[in-house]
């Protein structure tokens, strides 16, 4: 049995509908991530699975136990606000012991369970400060603690890596892996971040306008997008107008406007004339100066009309003589080397019979 | 640039800050020295104060001043155990507005924002009509023959209780003190309350705290400098007060304020009347640095 099973849960406010019949069921030891834009609804959910907020139609079970009547004080799931709403009056030991003086747990064991829990957040030194004497990363690694100390059955986390700079955030990320497998606790993770789901998940359910459009593990999910806001929103994609031509359970033929025939993975539910996008990621596309026609499969002449150089890596902008643009990228591994090409080179384009993916919605 | 800079805001500092300070000086620090060279002389042949040239100087020393006024106020009991009442009935006065305010101030801050200035207004509201005409009409409400009055006794007579006389008593003096103050709490309280992040509420209970377990762990603490604040802005004025126990209090209910203004328009004893004034007001500076030493920043973060 699941240890968290959401069923059909829909919340509106007024005609709004913020969550939309939503389905998830995540199992113990987890590190389960909602990832989507913007006010799709993520915190909407995340509150009523903690209990601040009822769905409007839907069960949220925990343990096989509707909770339905169950205040959130009285459930064993804790939340890491992104604010991290530590408690400004009391010294971080305090507010590390706070979760368990409300649990009733004996003095000796709230000290001996709060040093733990210092330890394991390498904050030892700073039981006795205050909240407003840490450092962003300092804070949020109490919220954790805090969270955490009372050995809850699910810990929620809205975006608690939102406010930290980069660096710190890399950092907080392993601290979190880590401290997930060290606990054994299950985490829902809210992200709107796709590069942090990807690196901390187990399983990611993509949220988009209040539904779940697809619930995959990172590597499912940046591979094989099930649809087109799913490849857009994960990792960059270029994404071209095509129409099936063959439908064979091996491989796809299609026909993509003024390039010709590209072969695609199989996909099910595919039908011969059906219309959609080829989407393909840059990582997956070759590009060379061979500029003359060569008749290989999905490879194509074309012309470089930009660059991107971000350190590591190199995208180049494609311009296929059909008009539509593809991106190729190449990593930069030799020192001081910045780019391959230049604006206007002819070069050639193509990717293996088994790269991209078709879309149909 | 930095150096210049400085200087320029330091000397609008002072420009900003002057007036006020002046006006602080005058009309506070000077009549402070006044009243207390007031205090150390002695009164004139019909009353009020002795010319400062006058011939007494050859009975009182040198400079012509004395102490028998402060000998006076120690001497008889009877202005301790006024200085005792008055602080209990600004004691209780206190208490009794904090445990009606807190719940108002806390249901205007969480009430939505819109309301909010609304009833901010409402609290102030009584302000607008005469400070006297509203102590008048407790007189009319707490008399004999008031709804209230008939009420009152009913209840008791239920009970078999006697009847008893609202009006004239240090009940009806409490009724004023804490009608008068009850926006001076209510205000200083919302303010704080207003500010206070609902996240916290949010994490508390999450963390396994009811309701009772928030307020006591969370929003009390965090808004004690509020009630410390609020607290000063009743209990201080409340010492001073002499209208409301003139007005509403019996015969025996005199308080310090009634002893002072007596000395000054009845008794025309003006250094004796000083004196009280500087008693008061070293017990109200006492108290008020006890109140600060407890609400210092160390005992209880603001943020
Ligand atoms: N109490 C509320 N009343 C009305 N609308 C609300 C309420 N709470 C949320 N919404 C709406 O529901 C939608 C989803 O909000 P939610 O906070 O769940 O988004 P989110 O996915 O967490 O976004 P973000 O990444 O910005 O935090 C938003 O359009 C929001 O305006
Ligand atoms: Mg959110």
């Amino acid at each position: 049995m699941a240890l968290l099973e959401i069923r059909n849960v829909t919340r509106r406010f007024g005609d709004f509908t913020a969550v939309d019949n939503v389905s998830i069921s995540i199992e113990a030891g987890e590190f389960f991530t909602l990832l989507g834009p913007s006010g799709c609804g993520k915190t909407t959910l995340l509150r009523m699975i903690a209990g601040f907020d009822l769905p409007d139609a839907g069960q949220i079970l925990l343990d096989g136990k509707d909770m339905v009547g169950t205040p959130p004080e009285k459930r064993p799931i804790h939340t890491v606000f992104q604010s991290y709403a530590l408690f400004p009056h009391m010294t971080v030991a305090d507010n590390i012991a706070f979760p368990l003086k409300m649990a009733g747990t004996t003095p000796d064991e709230i000290k001996s369970r709060v040093r733990e829990a210092l330890d394991d957040v390498r904050l030892s030194n700073f039981g006795n400060r205050f909240p407003q004497e840490l450092s962003g990363g300092q804070k949020q690694r109490v919220a954790f603690a805090r969270g955490l100390v009372n050995r809850p059955r699910l810990l929620l986390l809205d975006e608690p890596l939102g406010a930290l700079d980069a660096k710190l955030r890399e950092e907080m990320q392993i601290e979190l892996i880590n401290l997930q497998k060290e606990r054994g606790v299950t985490f829902v993770f809210i992200t709107h971040a796709q590069n942090e789901a990807l690196a901390l998940s187990h399983r990611i359910a993509v949220m988009n306008q209040g539904k779940v459009e697809q619930l995959d593990e990172p590597s499912r999910i940046y591979g094989f997008p099930k649809n087109r806001f799913v490849a857009d929103f994960i990792g960059k994609i270029s994404i071209m107008n095509a129409q099936v031509l063959e439908a064979a359970p091996s491989h796809l033929t299609l026909s993509v406007a003024e390039l010709g025939e590209v072969t695609a993975p199989s996909k099910e539910g595919i039908k011969v004339g059906d219309a959609g996008v080829l989407a393909i990621r840059p990582e997956q596309v070759r590009i060379s100066h061979h500029a003359e026609e060569v008749e290989l499969k999905n490879h194509f002449i074309g012309k470089v009309r930009g660059f991107l150089y971000v350190g590591d890596v190199t995208t180049y902008i494609v311009e296929l003589p059909n008009g539509a643009r593809i991106e190729a990228l190449l990593p930069n591994s030799a020192p001081g080397r910045a780019k391959f090409f230049e604006a206007g080179d002819p070069v050639a384009v193509s990717w293996r019979h088994d790269a991209g993916t078709f879309l149909n919605d | 640039m930095i150096k210049g800079n400085t200087k320029a805001n330091r000397t609008a500092k002072w420009l900003v800050s002057g007036p006020p300070l002046l006006f602080l000086l005058v009309f506070f620090v000077a009549p402070s020295l006044i009243m207390l060279f007031t205090s150390l002389r002695f009164p004139g042949e019909f009353g009020g104060l002795a010319p400062i040239a006058a011939p007494a100087e050859a009975v009182h020393g040198e400079y012509g001043l004395t102490l028998e006024t402060y000998q006076f106020f120690f001497s008889d009991i009877l202005y301790a155990e006024i200085f005792l009442k008055s602080f209990a009935v600004a004691a209780a006065s206190t208490l009794i507005c904090l445990i009606m305010a807190y719940p108002l101030a806390l249901l205007i801050a969480r009430s939505e924002k819109r309301f909010r200035n609304l009833m901010v207004l409402l609290v102030v509201l009584p302000f607008a009509s005469n400070f006297l005409i509203r102590i008048y009409a407790w007189m009319i409400i707490l008399g004999p023959e008031s709804v209230f009055s008939h009420f009152i006794n009913a209840l008791l007579g239920a009970f078999g209780i006697a009847p008893v006389t609202l009006l004239f008593s240090p009940f009806a003096v409490l009724v004023g003190m804490v009608y008068v103050h009850l926006p001076f709490m209510v205000l200083p309280l919302y303010t704080n309350l207003e500010k206070h992040d609902p996240a916290l509420l949010d994490a508390a209970q999450d963390l396994g705290a009811n309701a009772w377990q928030r307020f006591w762990r969370v929003t009390w603490p965090l808004s004690l400098p509020g009630v410390f604040s609020g607290a000063a802005l009743v209990f201080i004025p409340v010492l001073g007060m002499f209208a409301v126990p003139d007005i509403l209090g019996g015969t025996g209910d005199i308080l310090i304020g009634n002893l002072i203004k007596d000395q000054f328009l009845g008794t025309r004893d003006w250094p004796f009347g000083s004196t009280l004034s500087i008693m008061l007001t070293l017990a109200v500076l006492a108290i008020t640095a006890l109140a600060a030493w407890f609400a210092r920043p160390a005992a209880i973060p603001e943020r």
